[in-house]
């Protein structure tokens, strides 16, 4: 499978990965304070704008128009980027963008790079790819720090390192530093002011002397040029501005029309992301600016996936996302589950949306995405761009289920029926058989009613797990149309 | 530009183009960008305040993400800077090319100007850094800089400890994100400055100061003589 990073190969399905973490109590209770408390500040953050819902329904309908003419903003993007003296390369899927990338960085002569927390580079395994070349990545957000010196992987999209808790983290600093650097101060202690400072010493010694600096962007503004990086702790203007090379991989559906439309986006997203009226930093840049920053500026502009996610009218939506990760932390299945159970670096709702269709649902993970919700909504509701998440896993469940046609690799393939749900299929088509002949119903009916005093409390074979948690229903003695026929509704 | 890096690189550009173009299929051919409705209704401000109530509502934002604000008539302005400047420890201070010369005059520590040849441990030797801005949006809290004159180079307000900012007020400042956008210049690289840098990703407790500037001073310099703006928790 092209286009995915091979941490996630031969992930087990959710409900299997999700096992462990349910029956981790720490986990949980790390989980359920953190998921709870950014909610919470999230709904007091939105309430403070009378104009939400309007800056929500605009937001949908920027990047709906950008998806419907993505090509058209592309090629002014590249037109804009090109002007502003930055070069544009594209990439179809991980393996070429990673290609691209490696070879950029050869170019300059380096052996290390700073990156800026990226959902795009994750996604398609960039630091492997360069570790392979002999290319050392250093991530510079406290939070992938915490994540690549132990060796771990991200578990929220804002947080990455929600999953640990102080304890974790400063024996991971004390353990790790000296292997990637400046080792950490003896003594650390697991006051988060002191972990942040240790982080602070141990990154600007990378910083300082970094000639090579590589980006993801939240958005790229096709009028202008213009990229966004938006973060909170500075380690993002650090890699932007401080080395001589900026590479940027980005995702095409992070095109927005015009410098207007951020507008919209800048105040949508601190505050469903972090639950600031703003965060703390926000770089723009537009292609290279003499003494100022970077000398020269590489856009990647990657596929991998995501014109196969735009060919489905019902499940494009997803590419509105401007990973806000506010689905994640309201959904009730994530906060028991946690991240890792997602196989993927999109997890919770959002991921389970845009991982089986980015990679297709040919693996047992990608194939259970779908089924990783209880369907309650409350992912649509604070979305700040209205993306029916709901209705888009049932349109995957259905998929996963029927099989049909969908793109892959740019190609209309049709897909089998996944495995596993045989006897679910066979059922319904049974059930629609004897629907279809009222003559079997009646028999089937009458037949079930008799015998109803020899029924099971519990469905053998594959129903058992249903039964598990459920109680089977009870059958009348009489059913509804033998009654109607013989009293015609009391009438008789 | 090289060439060489992606051999492939025209013919993946049309293969993404084309990909992208047959997933469009269900888009009628003669649909335009703009038939594609966008409404608008949202506000363009929140709120209704005057000027004076705008710089208020500034000061109380920035000081609830931990900037500290400072509030002074143009005449006291070298006077307050070099107060701060001394209360903070500074030995050197660097200063943008466009720096009006009045506002340091006072001030003991060391004049640094920026010079491009400077490198970025050069930067982190110096002890502060004063700038002026580009705007400031009071709904938010946020400074602008787009690397004018008297704001410089990008790395000058990142790599020292200690950044002291100077908002003329009211004229540099707009209520709103949307308003903001209105003044600035695309083609400017920019800075949006909301306090001083922050994490979250120690179970949740905000730590502020972590790569950028530890300590962020706002100066509102406007009417008005030099008093400490009311803090807001």
């Amino acid at each position: 499978m092209s286009g995915t990073s091979d941490t996630y190969l031969g992930m087990p399905a959710f409900p299997a990965a999700a096992r462990d973490a349910v029956r981790n109590e720490t986990l949980r209770e790390n989980l359920r304070h953190a998921t709870h408390t950014i909610r919470d500040k999230r709904a007091k953050a939105v309430a403070e704008l009378d104009d939400w819902a309007l800056l929500r329904a605009a937001g949908r309908d920027v990047k709906e128009r950008t998806l419907r003419h993505l090509d058209h903003y592309l090629l002014q993007l590249e037109e804009s980027v090109t002007a502003a003296g930055g070069t544009v390369h594209w990439a179809a899927d991980a393996g070429e963008a990673n290609r691209i990338v490696t070879a950029l960085v050869k170019q300059t002569g380096q052996s290390e790079v700073v990156k800026v927390k990226s959902m795009a580079t994750q996604e398609i395994g960039l630091n492997e790819a360069l570790e392979a070349e002999g290319i050392r990545a250093y991530e510079t957000d406290l939070a992938e720090l915490i994540v690549q010196l132990g060796d771990d992987r991200p578990s929220h999209i804002l947080v990455p390192a929600i999953h640990r808790n102080r304890g974790e983290i400063r024996d991971i600093f004390a353990q790790r530093m000296g292997s990637w650097g400046r080792p950490a101060l003896a003594g650390l202690s697991d006051d988060p002011a002191e972990l942040a400072e240790a982080a602070r010493v141990h990154l600007r010694e990378k910083f300082l002397r970094a000639k090579v600096g590589i980006s993801g962007a939240n958005f790229m503004v096709a009028e202008t040029g213009t990229l966004v990086v938006v973060e909170s702790e500075g380690n993002g203007r650090m890699c932007l501005t401080l080395p001589e090379t900026l590479i940027s991989v980005v995702g095409i559906e992070k095109v927005v029309p015009t410098w207007q439309d951020l507008e919209v986006f800048l105040q949508t997203l601190p505050r469903s992301s972090t639950a600031e009226r703003m965060n703390p930093y926000t770089s723009m840049w537009t292609g290279t600016t003499d003494s100022d920053g970077p000398r020269t500026f590489h856009l990647v502009l990657l596929d991998n996936g995501r014109t196969d996610t735009l060919a489905d009218e019902v499940g494009r939506q997803a590419l509105r996302c401007i990973r806000c990760s506010a689905c994640l932390n309201v959904c009730p299945v994530y906060e028991r589950a946690g991240g890792h159970a997602y196989g993927s670096v999109y997890p919770g709702p959002i991921g389970a949306i845009l991982s089986p269709q980015l990679r297709g649902t040919g693996s047992d993970v990608d194939a259970s995405l779908p089924y990783a919700s209880s369907l309650c909504g409350a992912c649509y509701d604070v979305c700040p761009v209205a993306i029916d998440i709901p209705e888009v896993l049932v349109h995957l469940r259905e998929r996963v289920v029927e099989g049909g046609e969908v793109t892959r690799n740019g190609e209309r393939v049709t897909i089998k029926p996944a495995k596993g749900h045989t006897a679910e299929r066979a059922a319904m088509r049974a059930a629609r058989w004897v629907l279809d002949h009222p003559g079997a119903l009646r028999a089937g009916q009458r037949l079930a009613s008799r015998t109803r005093r020899l029924h099971p409390k519990r469905l053998p074979g594959p129903g058992r797990a249903w039964t598990d948690t459920r109680a089977l229903p009870e059958v009348p003695a009489e059913s509804f149309r033998d009654w109607w026929q013989r009293t015609r509704g009391g009438a008789r | 530009m090289n060439g060489s890096v992606s051999g492939g690189a025209s013919s993946s550009r049309e293969r993404v183009l084309a990909r992208v173009r047959r997933a469009l299929a269900d888009v009628p051919r003669d649909e335009r960008p703009r038939d594609v409705g966008v409404e608008r209704g949202y506000l363009r401000v929140h709120g209704d305040r005057t000027a004076e109530q705008t710089v208020d509502l500034l000061a109380e934002n920035l000081a609830d993400y931990r900037a500290l604000v400072h509030r002074v008539d143009a005449a006291g302005l070298p006077r307050l800077l070099k107060r701060l400047l001394a209360a903070h420890g500074s030995r050197s201070v660097l200063v943008p090319p466009g720096l009006p010369s009045e506002w340091l005059a006072a001030a003991d520590p060391a004049v640094v100007p920026d010079r491009e040849a400077d490198t970025a441990y050069e930067l982190d030797t110096v002890d502060s850094v004063v700038t002026g801005c580009a705007v400031a949006i009071a709904e938010t809290g946020t400074i602008v800089l787009d690397g004018g004159p008297d704001q410089g180079r990008r790395r000058i307000t990142l790599v020292p400890d200690h950044h002291i900012c100077v908002v003329r007020v009211p004229d540099q400042v707009v209520r709103s994100v949307p308003q903001a956008l209105e003044r600035l210049d695309p083609g400017r690289p920019q800075t949006w400055i909301s306090g001083p840098s922050a994490t979250s990703d120690i179970e949740l407790n905000r730590v502020e100061g972590v790569h950028g500037p530890r300590t962020l001073e706002v100066i509102l310099v406007g009417g008005g003589s030099e008093r400490q703006a009311p803090s807001v928790r």
